[in-house]
């Protein structure tokens, strides 16, 4: 977007060196907002965190060792043991896994129906989108809360539960993100010209549609992956996502609440993992906003 | 000569409101037709329903057949087919009517790719040529830009483009130059009356000016209220306007032409206001702010044709110039 270029200007400089000049703009931007910086530095810590512990961690995040619990931090366990002995840092490792499996697959559940749903509802005013709506608002007033109770009961407790109990819960937010924004880019003269030119709505989807609508969807998946590593956290804590052994956040954080007045630490470790996770990924999608609105005014 | 375009009874309507009114016209190939009135007469609204572009809430009636095709009961699909291949559209505001992320070449190819199915690669070959022709001196380069690296001259002669891309029977241009810088637009409707003459195409030419209309233009029809209130031939309308809104029309659009010689007079305006949709009065719609008004205007008057010429009015401007005498309505 070289903006600097005026329309008028009779533009006689060369065209490649004009879109490489465009191109490091562009990138250039992207570096220097804070909020994209930071937010992306710490999602690519807890990213790199998670696919390390698969291959490799500290200790056994499940090896018992009673001789050593409740250890204070020290070289050999950088941040303390837990009352079974097992070694924190690599609780903390491999419970990333867990958030950022449970946060991707909600938030790809929560899209891949409500993106299709709310170009739906946006494309075919009437009957169709009347529909569309009021499921949207049927599911808006289902707490998630429930559904994961309601699903815990009935499949058990664990990991998968907590994914659909969110990644439902987050349907009619993406319907009503994709819908309102695919309503301003289907009102505006371009798409009017497009199906003056002989597109259907389903092409006209893809190509004029969706291109534009893009930053937006991919901001709000950002911060509703924070959202759902939270929402993740809190049912592990109230015992209806992954149970223990299995090392979370949220596990983690329910087990210590017994030594929160004698070994505060267990504690605070696993708070720390999780508000600089919700942090990142919320700064992150921010900063995709703050860029879309800037390109947008510019 | 069966007319390639012909409108019968068209009327679009939001809801109880009927915003075009029984609106009839016919364009045959190759001829040019200008259609003219304010802001809020219906011309857009006309020109949208014949492309079958209404938005959301309106809706329209009666007949609009391209050839031997009604277009208003053809299914979605069909209309897809012909719209941009058959009948092509330019608009008004030539930089909003072009995605501004998407390239020249790329937007002026598309139609080619829709209807002839060209690949992309040969679709802006094709856009290159069809640059070309609406006279881009660089047309590769300009091809490669993005609409805001335009001038708005430039933005409408590339929507011009794309719209002969097919050579489309009809081509709709809805006020093309109003949204242009004065000096640009005398060239514009240049080229837009060449490509025509050269394409062998009809055009429906909307414009409030009829200055524009009459440089280009075979035919003109008025619009006011949602209604056609005249038709004729260029140099009938012209010289010896018939019904009072076009001569209002008139002379506000001789005054422009004049206004050197008469600096310091106030110009000639239409007393009033058109009326927003649904307050027209009964009858006639423009006996408010007519001069000539009538008992009889409380009627909405019959349009009455009498040879190319068509009129709908109770109480006719007549014999403006003596030689219009034989034609007692």
């Amino acid at each position: 977007m070289s903006s600097a270029v005026l329309p008028n200007a009779p533009a006689a400089r060369e065209v490649p060196a004009d879109e490489a000049f465009a191109d490091l703009e562009r990138r250039g931007r992207w570096l220097r907002n804070p909020s994209v910086v930071i937010g992306g530095g710490i999602v690519a810590l807890v990213v790199l965190s998670a696919i390390v512990s698969i291959f490799w961690t500290p200790y056994d995040p499940l090896a018992v060792n009673p001789a050593h619990a409740l250890a204070a931090p020290s070289w050999a366990h950088w941040l303390g043991t837990d009352e079974y002995g097992r070694d924190e840092f690599s609780r903390l490792m491999a419970s990333s896994q867990i958030a950022l499996f449970v946060g991707a697959l909600s938030v790809l559940i929560a899209t891949a129906i409500g993106i299709p749903a709310g170009l739906l509802a946006a494309a075919r005013e009437g009957a169709i989108s009347q529909v569309v709506l009021r499921v949207t608002d049927i599911l808006y007033g289902f707490p998630a809360l429930l559904a994961a109770v309601v699903l815990a009961a009935a499949f058990g407790a664990s990991k998968m539960t907590v994914v659909l109990a969110i990644g439902i819960a987050y349907i009619p937010v993406f319907i009503r993100v994709t819908r309102s924004n695919a309503l301003v880019v289907l009102n505006s003269e371009y798409v009017l010209a497009a199906r003056a030119y002989g597109r259907r709505t389903f092409s006209i989807l893809r190509r004029h549609v969706v291109p534009n609508i893009a930053t937006t969807i991919i901001a709000q998946m950002s911060l509703l992956f924070s959202l759902a590593i939270l929402a993740e956290a809190a049912l592990d804590f109230l015992g209806l996502g992954t149970v223990a052994p299995t090392a979370s956040w949220g596990t983690m954080l329910a087990s210590s609440q017994d030594y929160l007045g004698s070994d505060a630490l267990l504690t605070l470790w696993p708070s720390l993992a999780i508000v600089a996770c919700v942090l990142g990924f919320s700064l992150l999608g921010d900063g995709i906003s703050e860029l879309r609105e800037a390109r947008r005014r510019s | 000569m069966t007319a390639l375009l012909s409108v019968r009874g068209l009327s679009v309507s939001s809801g109880p409101l009927e915003l075009v009114r029984d609106v009839s016209f016919d364009v045959d190939a190759g001829e040019r037709v200008g259609l003219i009135g304010e802001s809020g007469s219906g011309k857009s609204l006309t020109a949208l329903a014949v492309m079958g572009l209404l938005g959301e809430g309106l809706s329209a009636s009666g007949s609009v057949r391209l050839g031997d095709e009604e277009l208003l009961a053809a299914s979605e699909l069909r209309q897809c087919e012909l719209r941009g291949d058959a009948i092509a559209m330019v608009f008004q505001e030539p930089m909003s009517a072009l995605n501004p992320t998407r390239r020249i070449g790329d937007q002026v190819g598309e139609t080619l790719r829709i209807h002839r199915h060209l690949s992309r690669k040969a679709a802006e070959r094709a856009a290159v040529d069809l640059l070309a022709r609406v006279e881009f001196t660089e047309p590769e380069r300009y091809a490669r830009m993005y609409p805001h690296e335009l001038s708005g001259g430039q933005r409408q002669r590339a929507m011009i483009a794309s719209a002969i891309a097919c050579d489309p029977g009809v081509i709709l241009a809805d006020e093309p130059t109003t949204a242009l810088d004065v000096t640009v637009q005398r060239r514009v409707l240049e080229l837009l009356d060449r490509l025509v003459d050269e394409e062998g195409c009809a055009l429906l030419l909307i414009a409030h000016d009829l200055a524009v209309v009459s440089e280009v233009c075979d035919r003109v029809i008025t619009m006011y209220g949602g209604r056609v209130v005249e038709s004729g031939s260029v140099s009938q309308i012209i010289n010896e306007p018939r019904h009072p809104y076009t001569q209002a029309l008139l002379a506000t659009s001789k005054a422009l032409s004049v206004s050197e010689s008469s600096l310091g007079s106030q110009l000639p305006s239409i007393p009033g206001t058109v009326p927003s949709a649904g307050h027209f009065p009964h009858g006639c719609p423009f006996q408010d702010r007519c001069d000539r008004r009538v008992e009889a205007c409380q009627v909405m008057p019959e349009m009455v044709e009498t040879g190319r010429r068509a009129l709908a009015c109770w109480n006719p401007v007549v014999g403006a110039t003596p030689s219009s005498g034989g034609e007692a309505a």
